[in-house]
């Protein structure tokens, strides 16, 4: 790997340790400056663009390296829709299909087989596309099921492609990421189970939305610590789940004001009920 | 901003419509009227409004809230004694709707959160509305109760039962006049039909039957029968991994009562005839609209900043408004091809989709909605601003509901982001923008130029300046 992607993959991996510190759009920024730049489909040719000021560093990771932080935040976006409430399913499907896009154009340009060759080995960690790990439900690991292949996924691609793609994602480590976000999501990751079948997660999530199985959401969080939700909370900024009575609020309203009844029928209407109200007593 | 996609048709109008932009082209002022809501920094969730509605002759504005609670605000009456052009609206109304549940097959809460209200239009002295949570809808019933009844056999005043050996002689219980007092009662509900969460309700104009739609399918229900509903629209695929879009909204026509629209998430516009087939099943259409994708802006946000957050019928039922991440769409029903009228509603917000994708905002659903006279339409945007863009005019507003706006008929000053480098005065960055103040409701009376913006747990009411 050459040492302007390292320096590259340095600077993204201090970017998102420091994340959960700020709101707003300053830490993502420099991601949107890339994204500007990388809005058009490019060729690929294994050139990074070095431009632009960055405390000093002036590297500006490459459209790949882009791109996969983008696949990455929507996979971790995938594994946190698990909530107590049913998920939202219209996001699901628009990161889901996201990710599907990403994906197709990284197996056209060969990119997840260079990758793949680039990978220096690391630790369990990079494998961030392995979603199944956290979607599969302990469950089928007791059982030891056998996880059949999916198959619809590859229409989409060339046929040869097809088993390459699903089998590399599984080692694929183009990024990585410091290990104190990681490690907070990926504590309960089995490395043995590295199969790794993209897919296979994105049908998981479907399924677990289908709720097909009563007990797979419990499995889900049997494992989460709660770290799992504080990661949640920093990357989707939600608000605090605090109800107040809702005496406090009510008093701010002014009271109802005596409206006369001014129309005849009203008062007939209201009588009637009234008096078949008196007459049953009720 | 308005790029015109196609030749420019002005809207009809309608006959007798009050207030509006006048005989000529003045462009409308708003004033702040009043607002409603706690003044507290801090925010609790249950009080986030969650939908906006007036009824059909704008005396009534009804809310709704994640903590499932309704309440309806009528207009004051303008008395002699008050001859104020405007009327206030005060609250007339407070019900919980709907209650938080538990699904134990699936082990998930169902939230009490109210996705939408529909009013029926009235028939009697009492108001019916529709509310809806994910999976329940009901009807409920307002009415005003302002006499009682006094000298009953067989209970006392307290209400409590008599000895019958002590009622010596009968009498007629006589009405006696009592404070105001307003009830709502649930009259149906209308449960176990989908298996999604519901994003719509929309009632007929046959006053008889209403849709309801989730992320899959759309149900038809006659407001009298609870326990059936008819599905007219399902887009589920028999493989669930095949999955890859789904309904956002739906909306029946406003006056073909055949007719409904429903709009995707990939930014597509089916509009289904429901004289055409018995069963529309699968995503048969009469009409299909989308807009040709813009291959130089593509980008791997494309798809998402497409999905279609609201659909609206104008009030002549020639044109459809629709909803996405940054603009506005105005649709002729007679061309699918694309839309007659497309306005930018924050474009400053494209080089940020990566942050606003990282942080969630760009699933943010926003509304959209017409004036009476279909000749403006609204929308909301972050930072507490909202938009109004008047279709013949082409004129495009930028306004704040705010707290320091907020003195008794203090006129809206117009609101600018600054896109370039260089900040004017008053104006603000897009950095600056503060995204968790987003105005996702509003709505506009049926007939004057009064507005209601939820800005979070609180309603703005803004009204046209009179001279």
């Amino acid at each position: 790997m050459s040492r302007k992607v390292e320096l590259s993959l340095l600077l993204y991996g201090l970017l998102l340790s420091s994340m959960g510190e700020e709101e707003g759009l300053h830490q993502t920024q420099f991601l949107d400056t890339m994204f500007v730049r990388g809005l058009k489909r490019k060729c690929f040719d294994g050139e990074e663009d070095i431009e632009g000021t960055l405390a000093g560093i002036k590297a500006i990771p490459s459209y790949n390296l882009q791109r996969q932080s983008l696949l990455d935040m929507s996979l971790v976006k995938l594994q946190l829709c698990h909530m107590l409430v049913e998920p939202n399913l219209c996001r699901s499907v628009l990161i889901a299909n996201t990710v599907r896009q990403i994906q197709e154009e990284m197996t056209q340009d060969g990119t997840w087989q260079m990758i793949n060759t680039q990978s220096t080995g690391q630790a369990s960690l990079d494998r961030l596309v392995s979603t199944d790990i956290l979607c599969r439900s302990s469950r089928d690991q007791a059982e030891g099921k056998h996880v059949p292949a999916y198959g619809t996924f590859n229409k989409d691609f060339e046929s040869d492609q097809a088993q390459d793609s699903s089998e590399t994602m599984s080692t694929a480590s183009s990024v990585q990421a410091p290990r104190n976000l990681q490690s907070n999501v990926w504590e309960m990751e089995n490395p043995q189970e590295n199969k790794g079948n993209f897919q296979k997660s994105l049908d998981q999530i479907f399924e677990t939305l289908e709720n097909k199985s009563p007990n797979s959401v419990e499995d889900l969080f049997s494992e989460v610590d709660n770290s799992y939700y504080d990661l949640d909370t920093m990357l989707t900024g939600m608000m605090s789940n605090t109800k107040m009575g809702h005496c406090d609020n009510l008093e701010t309203f002014s009271t109802p004001t005596n409206t006369a009844s001014n129309s005849n029928c009203k008062s007939d209407l209201n009588d009637l009920d009234h008096i078949v109200e008196i007459l049953v007593e009720s | 901003m308005l790029r015109a996609a196609g030749p420019w048709r002005g809207c009809p109008g309608r006959a007798g419509v009050a207030g509006g932009d006048g005989g000529g082209n003045n462009e409308v002022q708003w004033c702040f009227l009043q607002v409603k809501g706690a003044i507290d920094e801090d925010v609790a969730e249950a009080d986030i409004i969650s939908t906006v509605e007036f009824n059909y002759t704008g005396d009534l504005l009804a809310t709704g809230d994640k903590g499932g609670r309704v309440v309806i605000f009528q207009r004051e009456q303008e008395t002699k004694s008050r001859p104020v052009s405007r009327g206030e609206y005060n609250v007339y109304s407070t019900f919980q709707s709907h209650e938080p549940e538990f699904d134990y097959l699936k082990s998930l809460e169902i939230e009490e959160k109210i996705n939408k209200i529909r009013w029926l239009p009235q028939q009697n002295a009492a108001h019916f509305l529709l509310s809806t949570n994910d999976k329940t809808i009901k009807l409920w019933k307002i009415s005003e109760r302002d006499k009682r009844a006094e000298g009953y056999n067989l209970k006392d005043e307290d209400g409590r039962l008599r000895e019958p050996f002590r009622v010596t002689e009968l009498r007629v219980p006589t009405l006696k006049p009592m404070d105001l007092m307003v009830e709502a009662s649930p009259r149906r509900t209308f449960a176990n039909a989908h298996t999604y969460h519901i994003n719509s309700i929309s009632v007929n104009s046959d006053y008889a039957t209403y849709l309801s739609a989730d992320d899959l399918r759309i149900n038809l229900w006659h407001l009298e029968v609870t326990n059936r509903s008819f599905n007219i629209v399902d887009i589920k695929p028999a493989n669930m991994e095949e999955l890859t879009e789904v309904i956002t909204a739906a909306e029946f026509h406003p006056h073909q009562c055949n007719v409904f629209v429903y709009s995707s998430s990939k930014g597509t516009i089916r509009l289904c005839d429901m004289r055409s087939s018995a069963l529309s099943l699968c995503d048969q259409h009469s009409k299909f609209f989308e807009e040709p994708e813009d291959p130089s802006s593509r980008s791997f946000f494309s798809e998402i900043i497409s999905s279609i957050s609201d659909v609206k019928f104008s009030h002549s039922g020639r044109y459809m408004m629709t909803r996405d991440y940054l603009s506005v769409k105005v649709w002729d029903l007679n061309m699918e091809n694309r839309p007659v009228e497309t306005y930018q509603v924050h474009e400053y917000l494209r080089s940020k989709l990566c942050s606003l994708y990282e942080n969630d905002c760009i699933f943010d659903k926003f509304e959209c909605c017409w004036n009476g006279s279909d000749s403006t339409i609204m929308t909301g945007s972050y930072n507490n601003f909202f938009r109004t863009f008047e279709r013949n005019t082409h004129r495009d507003t930028t306004l704040e509901a705010s707290r320091e706006s907020s003195k008794p008929r203090a006129i809206l000053k117009p609101r600018k982001v600054c896109t370039t480098g260089k900040r004017k005065k008053d104006e603000i960055t897009v950095d600056s923008l503060d995204f968790n103040k987003k105005i996702l409701h509003t709505a506009w009376h049926p007939t004057d130029n009064i507005i209601a913006v939820a800005a979070t747990n609180n309603l703005y009411l803004f009204q046209e300046k009179v001279n």
